[in-house]
């Protein structure tokens, strides 16, 4: 029998309890492990979104910036809503909507009118504008959109407004960020740089780091030390403004003046150099000063790294309070260390970060396994590498660029290890080894306020060994049988 | 619609005062945004039971909507819940990474072995913008049938650049169901087609037409009491509340749309009875096919508070037998006392509040009765992507000279919540952290700010104990410092 469209029509058949657990098992099994990694076209549950995401979340840390996604008006709501979900915060962010007459005419019109739009209702002191695919596939001339915005009024002369091209086709929200901060930094810094002038001040850079946490971390740490500074792109007070009623379109962000002065610093220091790469080949050309590169200070010998290089760089000795600091990180590490020595872990995030936990577990003496990243480099592998061949505690570990978490997900079924750390999407894959998951990364939509849980410096330390060790302590409770449930752990 | 005569007043709502604050609102804007944003703002007239706005039309650029795009109405809305095949958002990473969850599709199944709520997407690079994708979803195809044996098809949903570049999925779609000897729908719901995510609705409902529907038969002999559940989508697990619930007033639900939904039971509605259709919206377009197709005949209920249930219930019993019109009786009788408790308990603490709602679909009318049992009023409403006929049956649901508002920007409905200060504002992800800030309570109605289900009777209770403490949390009295 066959329907009208020529379709043979098949009774309803349900899915038999037999047949599922039988594909239930397979898909634990190494052969489908196999399958799994000889994948070549379909990526499944992929730990990395797209390019604009990164460009808003940048714009997001400027003074009363309002970033603007020059494309259709699904991604610009698809941004601004995982903002929304992680930090529990607003994202104020506009478009161009384009549609379907945009795909044909270009998108100079929507953008026009979209300009003079948000500056008539949102009165932005700067807007940094970002493309989705739409306006990158059909080649849109955005400069030049840009000039003739001038010119026709639709964007006021003085109003700056840096733009970066972002397609999701390519990268990801890392590259994104790193657009958008070498737009918004040349735009600002454009014949700002002064002959002779220095500002004294320290220009930091923490690239894609969605954890308002550690903005404060590190401003702690330099006001410790009395180094001026200026935070470029500093989501602090944006992502984690105050609930006192009343609604402020653009809390924080770094003040445009001073972005603009940075190029007469006295130093520069990113902590993001897989974060902030294009950004910074473009500073140590422009700007006056010293230039710094380090890995995020993650783990003690990398916050360490970071202390001794302020310290150098301003000549000023380490602060008391941060030595003291330090102790109490390594006293907390040495209490914890039993509930966490040879413990096996799964690790996945972004590059700045993967290499920061896996520097911290090999500290604790914890062994990374499973170490992978969705959108890896040739020169990640390489770091992680040699990181974790200078530990005993890092023989074990396999490192897999460019896989995503379904591969994962295998890894942890066919070589199971005791905890996963990761963002929230990791909780499947996590779920289904039955270990726990440590949400270090971003996305966090499934917890409270760990936005605001700083990972990096000793007090970062002395969170991930809380965190984690806890866990731990936690599990052996509602694991033990009544004779070894203890008051002492 | 029939006119009404009994007619909703909100004391200190004018026509007039309503009109002067949309007309103050729209002072901010340049003159042609202006023009084109005050079509969609406009006072109730509930008696005219008709809509007072215009809608549909194309977003404003550099205003802040909430609006999504074709592809977000596909994959989150009408195909994402259906929980037996693999959906496949074809394109660049961030689409499917930013769909991923966020609109809940809770699922019966095991994940990723008999239900997918996971994230495939074909990952475009700039390889593939150049020399096209089609190729790549061939192979990408193959590798899902491999490590998916028990997925019943597989949707393809292509996002903007597949449409730009002008690759063929269809013809890749036809050829693989060949091959793979599974249904394999090709969706071209690329976000940049419409105004909003309701093209993506359509278009969706387009391809179920042509490529599921009428595929399968019940295994099961029909019974008069067949129906198909439409447009219920599982948010916080309100099918497990309605389903149950038509159930026991004698009802054989012999397919859900889409929530939870299997496409095999999908595929066999058009054998059904009599199709209940709850969010119009997304979905009308289907029970009409189905009618003129398949002489299926659909009826809107409103499940949300027990006051529309009980009129839900009896209207549908209207179209059956005796014994149907007893059931519903008996499970009226057998409800009606548990929700006057939750009433009796919830509204002395909720009475007289007021209420701004701004969502999708259905919630701008249909649960403004819910509020109403809980003694609340609800003084403006709007939907982000709604049609005329949606503002057609809102506006006897709403107030009298209430404001209405089409594809609000965050500008406007900032304004009107200064001006009408409601005690609550239920509305999107959005939204909900800017009225936050503000000190005003607020629900994320699209969610149901991941609590639920707030569908049928099993649903009334939460809403109200939401309601409640969204209002009454003591966090609210810490806002305003001594100092």
């Amino acid at each position: 029998m066959a329907n009208n469209l020529g379709l043979t029509v098949k009774p309803v058949c349900e899915i038999t309890p037999e047949e599922e657990a039988r594909v239930a098992a397979w898909i634990d099994t190494p052969e489908y492990r196999e399958k799994n990694f000889a994948r070549q076209a379909l990526v499944i549950n992929p730990a990395h979104a797209c390019q604009p995401l990164g460009a808003e979340l940048c714009a997001h840390g400027f003074e009363g910036t309002l970033p603007f996604v020059h494309g259709s008006q699904g991604c610009a709501s698809y941004y601004r809503s995982t903002l929304n979900r992680h930090f529990r915060e607003p994202a104020p962010a506009v478009c161009s909507a384009m549609t379907e007459d945009g795909a044909v005419f270009g998108g100079q019109n929507n953008l026009h009118e979209g300009l003079e739009n948000a500056c008539a209702l949102y009165h932005p002191k700067m807007i940094a504008i970002f493309t989705s695919c739409m306006p990158e596939i059909i080649g849109d001339d955005v400069s030049s959109f840009l000039k003739n915005a001038r010119q026709k009024g639709h964007l006021p002369k003085e109003l700056p407004a840096p733009y970066a091209n972002t397609p999701s086709f390519n990268g990801s929200h890392v590259h994104g960020y790193d657009a958008m901060l070498a737009a918004i930094l040349e735009t600002l810094t454009e014949g700002k740089a002064v002959e002779g002038r220095c500002t004294g001040k320290l220009n930091f850079i923490a690239g894609f780091d969605a954890n308002v946490g550690n903005y404060r971390e590190y401003k702690k740490i330099l006001e410790a030390f009395g180094i001026p500074y200026t935070f470029l792109a500093d989501i602090s007070e944006t992502f984690d403004s105050p609930l006192d009623g009343t609604y402020r379109i653009y809390p924080g962000g770094t003040p445009l003046a001073e972005a603009a002065d940075s190029i007469n610093g006295k130093a520069t220091i990113t902590v993001a150099p897989y974060a902030t790469s294009k950004t910074f080949t473009w500073i140590k050309e422009s700007y006056t000063g010293k230039h710094v590169s380090l890995p995020m200070p993650m783990g003690v010998a990398k916050t360490d790294a970071l202390l001794v290089k302020l310290s150098e760089l301003f000549e000023r000795p380490v602060p008391d309070a941060l030595k003291a600091e330090r102790g109490r990180a390594v006293d907390a590490m040495t209490d914890a260390h039993q509930y966490v020595h040879g413990k096996r872990f799964a690790l996945y995030g972004d590059a700045d970060q993967l290499v920061g936990y896996v520097s911290f577990l090999l500290e604790m003496g914890a062994k990374p396994v499973h170490v992978l990243c969705s959108k890896g480099s040739k020169k990640l592998e390489k770091e992680l590498h040699a990181l974790l061949e200078a530990s005993p505690f890092g023989k074990e570990a396999k490192v897999y660029m460019n896989k995503d978490l379904w591969h994962l997900r295998s890894l942890l079924v066919t070589e199971p290890v005791d905890a996963l750390i990761g963002d929230t999407h990791g909780k499947f894959a996590a779920r289904d080894a039955k270990i726990p998951l440590f949400r270090f990364g971003f996305p966090i939509f499934d917890r409270v306020n760990k936005h605001r849980y700083p990972l990096v410096g000793y007090q970062g330390v002395v969170n991930m060994v809380t965190e984690i060790c806890n866990t731990f302590i936690d599990l052996a409770d509602a694991t033990s049988d009544d004779r070894t449930f203890e008051m002492m752990r | 619609m029939s006119p009404r005569t009994n007619v909703k007043k909100v004391d200190g709502i004018t026509k007039e005062s309503t009109q002067a604050m949309i007309d103050r609102t729209l002072e901010a804007y340049p003159e042609k945004g202006k023009k084109k944003r005050a079509p969609h703002l406009a006072p109730n007239d509930q008696a005219s039971a008709s809509a007072c706005v215009k809608s549909n039309r194309k977003t404003v650029p550099g205003v802040m909507s909430a609006r999504g795009c074709a592809y977000a109405g596909a994959k989150g809305v009408v195909w994402g819940p259906i929980r037996d095949m693999v959906h496949v958002s074809h394109g660049p990473v961030g689409c499917g990474w930013y769909s991923w969850g966020t609109r809940r599709n809770l699922m019966s199944g095991k994940n990723g072995v008999s239900s997918f709520a996971m994230q495939f997407t074909s990952d475009f690079q700039e390889k593939d913008i150049v020399y096209g994708g089609d190729k790549k979803l061939a192979v990408l195809l193959r590798e899902a049938k491999e490590l998916f044996p028990l997925a019943k098809g597989i949707s393809v949903l292509s996002e903007c650049p597949v449409g730009l570049i002008g690759d063929d999925i269809n013809a890749v779609a036809k050829q693989m169901s060949k091959e793979l000897d599974l249904p394999i729908i090709p969706c071209n719901c690329e976000g940049f087609r419409g105004v909003s995510q309701s093209l993506g609705h359509h278009i969706s409902n387009d391809t179920i037409r042509d490529y599921i529907i009428e595929t399968r038969e019940f295994a099961e002999p029909e019974t008069p009491y067949d129906i198909a559940l439409i447009g219920e989508y599982n948010i916080g697990g309100d099918a497990w509340s309605t389903k149950p619930l038509l159930e026991e007033c004698g009802f054989n639900v012999k397919a859900v749309w889409t929530g939870d939904g299997q496409m095999e039971h999908i595929a066999a509605t058009h054998e059904v009875k009599l199709n209940v259709i709850h969010c119009y919206r997304s979905m009308n377009y289907m029970c009409k096919v189905m009618e003129e197709k398949y002489g299926v005949p659909w009826i809107e209920l409103n499940f949300f508070g027990p006051t529309k249930i009980k009129e839900s219930l009896r209207k549908l019993a209207e179209r059956f037998d005796d014994r149907i019109k007893a059931n519903v009786e008996k499970v009226i009788a057998r409800y009606d006392p548990m929700m006057q408790r939750v009433i009796e308990e919830v509204r002395p603490r909720l009475e007289g509040k007021k209420v701004m709602l701004y969502v999708g679909g259905l919630r701008p009318r249909h649960t403004v009765g819910a509020y109403e049992d809980l003694g609340m009023t609800v003084v403006g409403s709007g939907y982000e992507f709604a049609h005329s006929d949606d503002y057609d049956r809102t506006s006897p649901e709403m107030p009298d000279a209430t404001v209405i508002y089409d594809d609000a920007s965050e500008y406007e409905l900032e304004r009107f919540v200064h001006d009408l200060k409601p005690d609550l504002v239920a509305s999107g992800i959005k939204e909900k952290y800017l009225f936050q800030k503000m000190g005003l309570p607020f629900r994320q109605m699209h969610s149901w700010d991941y609590s639920g289900p707030y569908h049928g009777y099993k649903g009334f209770p939460t809403f109200a104990r939401d309601i409640d403490m969204a209002i009454n949390s003591p966090t609210w009295g810490l806002v305003k410092s001594p100092f």
